[in-house]
């Protein structure tokens, strides 16, 4: 594969959004230089090049940049097209971008709102978690996806590597908050799906290791515990303090809130 | 989603819809032929829940019976069926990223920053506004001196954002204001595109729109 450019690619290390950027890079076998991002500190790269935004991940190719991750995952697959990660049917692209959305708008939220709400308020996303995997496991069974080993046929394709770049959330969160999500009895199909999406070499190599993520995962949920005032009853940690702040509490809402916008699948 | 027994092309649609309405000029910008299916939102088809069982929303875009959603699919979709003619977006990948990038920045900002400006009132309502020109000023500055957003060809962008233009005087009557004195590029680039048949035979008329949201408002309770 002739890479005669270069690549410079801004992300955060717990960011599913940015594990799919790098995920794609893997798979066509792109070189890159990585700076890391603390999202709760944009470096003014990340400000000059997202400015809109202000978010992980940026792509800059020959000093061009390219923000949000769907975008930038077709761009690097109509640049580079060894190894394709789009269907050239229209039809096929249609449903892999309809449900790369859905993964993004629905079931992303709910299973963040799993993460940051306690008692009958988790019960509830629990739920529509359940009701989200439900259309999935639907599609892989009886629809669109049906008979494949991946989303996008033999090989992972845009919508393995959208779904797949967060769904290994649902393991540490059932473990730090000992709540069920991907029971392999009511969705046989997506759990045996997100288990060969795991085996991937590529993916292995792209996925921070578990232990990281759990030590992560529990210091936030720590953190959200001991701010919300009523753990029994609904709760919702609410949007993120703007501005800047001095006092802990302040920053500790700040990150939960920038977490749970990077925690969506 | 399941096949449907439909031949042709239908477009499942609600006269109003401003997403339904880019579907329609990108089937116009390609001369395809289509059905169009007006639905009754208090009591949609089974044709539709069928065709989106998902979210059960227009506009759905049926081409021999197959299914597509989200009105920005449907227009790449559109685009990618028909690609002999009048292509939507750009040929190089740069160029398209960007298309693909302000397409999305429109879906996320403009119908529901329109939708709290007419539905509040007072502070909510005056937020609403500044928000609502802040995106405006920001697409105005995209769009720079260019005949279009895509420079001189019209595309994925204009298709995109164009149905607003109709919804313009509501948002101005409802929150007392001027969209042309805040965006004064802007405004003209919508008459631009309402030069193209494609556009005017689609777009609604300013004053149904707002007689609509009247009846939106009604009954949401706001006045």
């Amino acid at each position: 594969m002739d890479q005669s450019s270069s690549l410079k690619f801004l992300g955060s290390w717990a960011d599913s959004h940015t594990h799919r950027v790098r995920l794609a890079l893997k798979l066509k076998g792109l070189v890159f230089e990585y700076q890391e991002e603390d999202s709760a500190n944009p470096s003014s790269a990340l400000l000059l090049h997202n400015p809109i935004y202000k978010k992980v991940p940026a792509l800059l190719h020959d000093g061009r940049p390219v923000v949000e991750s769907l975008v930038i995952l077709q761009y690097i697959d109509e640049t580079w097209t060894d190894n394709p990660i789009m269907h050239a049917d229209p039809f096929e692209r249609a449903i892999v971008r309809f449900w790369c959305h859905f993964a993004d708008d629905k079931l992303g939220p709910a299973v963040g709102l799993v993460f940051s709400s306690a008692g009958e308020g988790q019960k509830a996303a629990v739920d529509q978690v359940h009701e989200n995997l439900k259309l999935l496991e639907r599609e892989l069974r009886d629809g669109a996806f049906k008979g494949r080993r991946f989303f996008g046929g033999d090989n992972i394709g845009l919508l393995d590597i959208v779904l797949g770049c967060g769904s290994y959330w649902l393991a540490v969160f059932e473990e730090v908050m000992e709540v069920k999500l991907v029971d392999p009895d009511t969705f046989p199909l997506f759990h045996a799906w997100l288990r060969d999406f795991e085996e991937q070499k590529e993916v292995k190599e792209t996925i921070p290791p578990i232990d990281k993520l759990l030590e992560y995962a529990r210091g936030i949920r720590q953190m959200m515990l001991s701010l919300s005032t009523d753990t029994t009853t609904a709760t919702t940690i609410g949007a993120p303090a703007t501005g800047s702040t001095t006092s802990n509490n302040d920053a500790a809402v700040e990150e939960i809130g920038l977490l749970q916008e990077s925690l969506v699948l | 989603m399941g096949e449907v027994d439909t031949k042709g092309v239908v477009l499942l649609d609600f006269w109003v819809s401003p997403f339904g309405q880019r579907c329609r000029i990108a089937l116009a910008e390609k001369g395809v032929e289509y059905e169009f299916r007006e639905e009754n939102l208090g009591d949609k088809s089974p044709l539709l829940l069928k065709s989106n069982p998902v979210h059960k929303k227009i506009p759905v875009l049926i081409h021999d019976g197959k299914p597509v959603c989200e009105s920005l699919i449907i227009v790449q979709y559109i685009d990618e069926a028909w690609p002999d003619c009048a292509p939507l977006l750009p040929a190089d990948p740069y160029a398209r990223a960007q298309a693909r990038f302000w397409a999305d920045f429109i879906d996320k900002k403009i119908y529901e920053c329109g939708t709290r400006l007419w539905k509040l009132k007072g502070e909510g309502q005056a937020a609403a506004k500044e928000e609502l020109i802040g995106i405006l000023k920001l697409l105005e500055g995209e769009l720079g001196d260019k005949k279009y957003f895509g420079g001189d060809a019209f595309g994925f962008v204009d298709i995109a954002l164009v149905p607003f233009v109709s919804w313009f005087y509501t948002y101005e009557t409802c929150a007392g204001f001027s969209i042309e004195e805040a965006a004064p590029k802007l405004v003209a680039w919508g008459k631009r595109c309402m030069e193209r048949e494609s556009v005017a035979k689609t777009l609604s008329d300013p004053h149904k729109v707002y007689e609509f949201v009247g009846l939106l408002k009604k009954r949401f309770g706001v006045e």
